[in-house]
């Protein structure tokens, strides 16, 4: 039972850094852009974010410094480099109207590379090792919910013991969805995905649209890398961890055939997936067998999805195509 | 200055690139009347009107509203000054409601269904037609989606209404409907201006008809005082003679035998039921019908589309022997021998890549030919010249993306290709919707060419007068069952209309 608890909490930990990146990818894929840069884009977000804390810890002092402000600037850190670097992609397709994945392609490249030569250069400069103090540390993984609760049996190890990114998380899916499903910007939003010549005839402003998902998305996305960071990986930078962590965003908003809601669940089995090799031991299987079920997963929802033929679960019908006023 | 007219256009030139669509045009569109645009494939109507509704702009000349210039530079311009088109491809979110296709993008309304279903019912009720709200876009057939889309545009308050070919698509009862909701929004003061190539419905429904041609506006004259030889010959630039010449092949002998054929689509609805006819040589066999009585299925089930599940398809060849074609695909078929051609009802969807050429899209069907690895750019090259030639297709050069083309000159690439292959049997679903009069003579008379070469020619077709006067045989389908094979040079129209709506025709009906 106990190791059960453990790899849920585990599951919900890793969980929470697909949760973002898959919800930030979701809001940009309705507007009818593919953003294949999610895995640079997390990159950035990681040592953006932690630089963010780091740097303010450096400034205050560590007795001084606070668990919150630390949190929050991590957050504002890590979606400014992922709202940066999805604006340059916006413009490069909005605006250029380059193809789309190359150029997510590219910003996938082009993340990486910044995202570790930020990390690294911080390592080098503060002279080898880049570490948050422990309190902050402490701010960064513990729960929000007082202790009473933490302690019930069970039920509150499985639901109270998360750290506040994952109940922030879970507050955005939920947003997320009320925002799809019952505002007119929503509708608006997803019209202009489905088919971007019907929303320009209507008279909603396709680019601004676009943009402003794509940049949200793309900021959202980051804050993924960042939680990565200062929680899985310990607030030090780790490069190795963090790879793949972006594909896995974009083969899990295939799984959630885009909608908010399912990321939910649907990243804490994904989050369960990648770490049971750690867990769940099965001698005889290497762990590489482990950590491609997801993709498997995915590919299996895919088949499935595409024989059923429902209309409703289907990518936005225009994902992945420029949209020109003029062109036809 | 007149009070009466909406709408000025003075001057107007539009390019794309070294095309010049548009080349100095006038026009005037006025209040409470019904105004054809009227043009050959290219001419430029959807361009000009495209203008209107801010999807272009235009590169020279003034567009005046009620005697003042008026720009307008996007969609929502052109709702603001009360102009709404509808699209010869409509513009719906397919997964949306009909509601929320309809408030889509306006400022200040609530996605509350009870305001806008009264709001819809309203407009419904007053030019008499009918709709859920609620229903989704993709469930809805083309009428439907099509009535969705007029509803939009009168919802934001649209005083002056453009339909790009609304007809190419409804039968022609659906086509009646609409245009009693038009003479109805006439009589309410709207102004409306309606795209269409029937010459028909330009004399049952309109005031007055603009003509272009090549890009050039040529002159409005009043209905009244025309006649639809004059407007072809506006149109055209100079005479010309519209009819159907029909030689008899001599030699007719069969080609394919259909014995039995029913099919059954994933819902278990029969589709087809019982058919039997054998199609000669040297013939061209029409076949009517209601929309949805089993043309498509007729047609996509001789070549290997449609699942068959009971019957027989049997392939006569040259020497007389008889080849089986049920459970084989496409591919299959073609590999056996049997020189088959199919001109499918959705053009871009099933026959053509938007984004190749001419040269490329004839390669599509050849490619085969080519040979070991590398691909026989060749003889596409000639082939598409020849099409682009003898269809006179409207277009800079043979590696034009398709997709640019206008409407009818897509189609004409994809018939000049089909009859390019030399087929044994050509089998042909509307070939001519949405082709410019002079163009679907031009088509008319290249079936009967193939015809006079001994070919099998299956012709699905809509327009009854046409059929009667193109075909030798017209066999009519009434809800998937074969109602009757009539000889089409004796029978009459209301012949083939009751046989249409009953099994058998009259005299199945005196008997009931
Ligand atoms: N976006 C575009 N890019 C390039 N060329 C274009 C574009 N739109 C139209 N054209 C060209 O302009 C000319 C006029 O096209 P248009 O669609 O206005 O013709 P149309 O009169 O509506 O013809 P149809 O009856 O076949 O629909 C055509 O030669 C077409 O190839
Ligand atoms: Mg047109």
């Amino acid at each position: 039972m106990s190791a059960l608890i453990a790899l849920v909490v585990a599951a919900v930990t890793f969980g929470t850094v697909l949760m973002f990146g898959t919800l930030g990818e979701i809001l940009t894929e309705k507007s009818g852009n593919l953003n294949l840069g999610v895995e640079g884009i997390m990159y950035m977000g990681g040592a953006f974010g932690l630089a963010g804390a780091f740097y303010y810890e450096k400034i205050v002092g560590e007795a001084a410094s606070s668990g919150f402000v630390a949190i929050i600037l991590a957050i504002l850190a890590a979606f400014l480099a992922g709202a940066v670097a999805s604006a340059i992609y916006g413009f490069i397709t909005i605006t250029l109207r380059a193809n789309q994945n190359v150029t997510g392609l590219a910003l996938t490249i082009f993340g990486t590379g910044i995202g570790q030569f930020t990390g690294e250069f911080m390592r080098v400069k503060e002279g080898g090792f880049v570490a948050l103090s422990n309190h902050l540390k402490d701010a960064f993984s513990s729960t929000i919910f007082p202790d009473f609760l933490k302690n019930i049996p069970v039920i509150g190890k499985m639901l109270f013991s998360h750290n506040f990114f994952f109940y922030l998380a879970l507050i955005l899916a939920l947003a997320m969805h009320f925002f799809f499903s019952r505002t007119k910007t929503g509708l608006y939003l997803r019209a202009v995905g489905e088919s971007p010549s019907t929303a320009d005839a209507a008279g909603i402003n396709t680019t601004k649209y676009k943009y402003l998902a794509t940049i949200i998305g793309g900021g959202i996305s980051a804050i993924g890398g960042m939680v990565y960071i200062v929680t899985t990986a310990g607030c030090v930078w780790n490069h190795s961890g963090l790879s793949g962590v972006g594909w896995l965003a974009v083969a899990l908003v295939i799984f959630c055939m885009w909608r908010p809601l399912n990321a939910i669940w649907g990243s804490v089995l994904f989050g369960a997936l990648m770490i049971m090799y750690l867990r769940v031991r099965i001698i005889f299987i290497p762990t590489e067998i482990y950590k491609i079920l997801p993709y498997v997963v995915t590919v299996i929802v895919l088949v499935i999805s595409s024989m059923r033929n429902n209309k409703e679960k289907q990518p936005p019908a225009s994902l992945g195509v420029n949209y020109f006023r003029e062109e036809r | 200055m007149n009070s009466n007219i909406a709408i000025e256009m003075r001057g107007i030139t539009k390019r794309f690139g070294k095309v010049v669509a548009n080349d100095s045009i006038d026009l005037i569109i006025k209040k409470g009347e019904i105004l054809s645009l009227l043009g050959e494939n290219g001419s430029g109507k959807t361009t000009l009107m495209n203008m209107l509704a801010g999807i272009y702009q235009p590169d020279e000349g003034q567009i005046f509203a009620e005697g003042e210039p008026l720009t307008i530079r996007s969609p929502k311009d052109a709702y603001e000054c009360g102009i709404g088109m509808i699209h010869q491809h409509y513009k719906l979110v397919d997964v949306f409601t009909a509601a929320q296709n309809i408030v889509l993008g306006l400022k200040d309304e609530k996605l509350d269904l009870k305001t806008i279903n009264s709001k819809v019912k309203e407009i419904c009720d007053r030019y008499s037609f009918i709709i859920d709200p609620s229903m989704k876009i993709y469930d809805m057939s083309v009428s439907q989606k099509q009535t969705v889309e007029i509803v939009k545009v009168l919802y934001r308050g649209a005083d002056i209404l453009i339909l790009d070919e609304p007809t190419a698509v409804l039968t022609p009862q659906e086509t009646e409907k609409l245009f009693t909701v038009l003479r109805n929004m006439r009589a309410d003061g709207k102004a409306i201006v309606i795209i269409t190539h029937k010459l028909n419905e330009v004399m049952a429904i309109s005031d007055e008809v603009a003509v272009l041609r090549k890009g050039k506006y040529i002159g409005t004259v009043k209905t009244c005082e025309t006649s639809p030889q004059a407007l072809t010959d506006m149109m055209v630039g100079h005479a010309v003679t519209l009819n159907i010449d029909r030689p008899k092949y001599d030699s007719q002998f069969p080609r394919l035998k259909v014995e039995g054929l029913t099919c059954v689509d994933d819902e278990g609805i029969t589709k087809l039921d019982g058919v039997t006819f054998t199609a000669k040589g040297g013939e061209i066999l029409g076949v009517a019908g209601i929309a949805g009585s089993g043309q498509k299925e007729l047609l996509e089930s001789i070549t290997g589309l449609y699942p068959i599940k009971q019957g027989t398809v049997d392939f006569v060849t040259d020497e007389g022997k008889e080849k089986n074609l049920v459970g084989l695909t496409p591919m299959q078929i073609r590999k056996t021998g049997v020189g088959m051609a199919f001109v499918p009802e959705d053009r871009l969807g099933m026959g053509l890549v938007g984004s190749m050429g001419m040269t490329g899209n004839m390669m599509l069907r050849s490619w085969k030919k080519g040979k070991g690895v590398f691909l026989n750019r060749k003889s596409p090259e000639e082939l598409a010249k020849k099409v682009w030639d003898e269809l006179e297709v409207v277009t800079p050069s043979t590696s034009f993306p398709v997709r640019r083309l206008s409407g009818g000159n897509v189609q004409k690439v994809l018939v000049g290709r089909e009859i390019a292959s030399l087929p044994k049997i050509l089998m042909t679903a509307y070939p001519v919707r949405g082709l410019d009069i002079n163009t679907s003579y031009a088509i008319y008379n290249l079936l009967t060419e193939q015809k006079m070469n001994g070919v099998s020619v299956i012709f699905v077709g809509e327009d009854l007068d046409v059929l009667l006067e193109l075909c030798d045989r017209i066999l009519v389908l009434c809800g998937g069952k074969v109602s009757g094979i009539v000889d089409a040079r004796t029978a009459t129209k209301e012949e083939i209309g009751f046989m249409m709506t009953t099994v058998g025709g009259k005299e199945a009906a005196d008997v009931q």
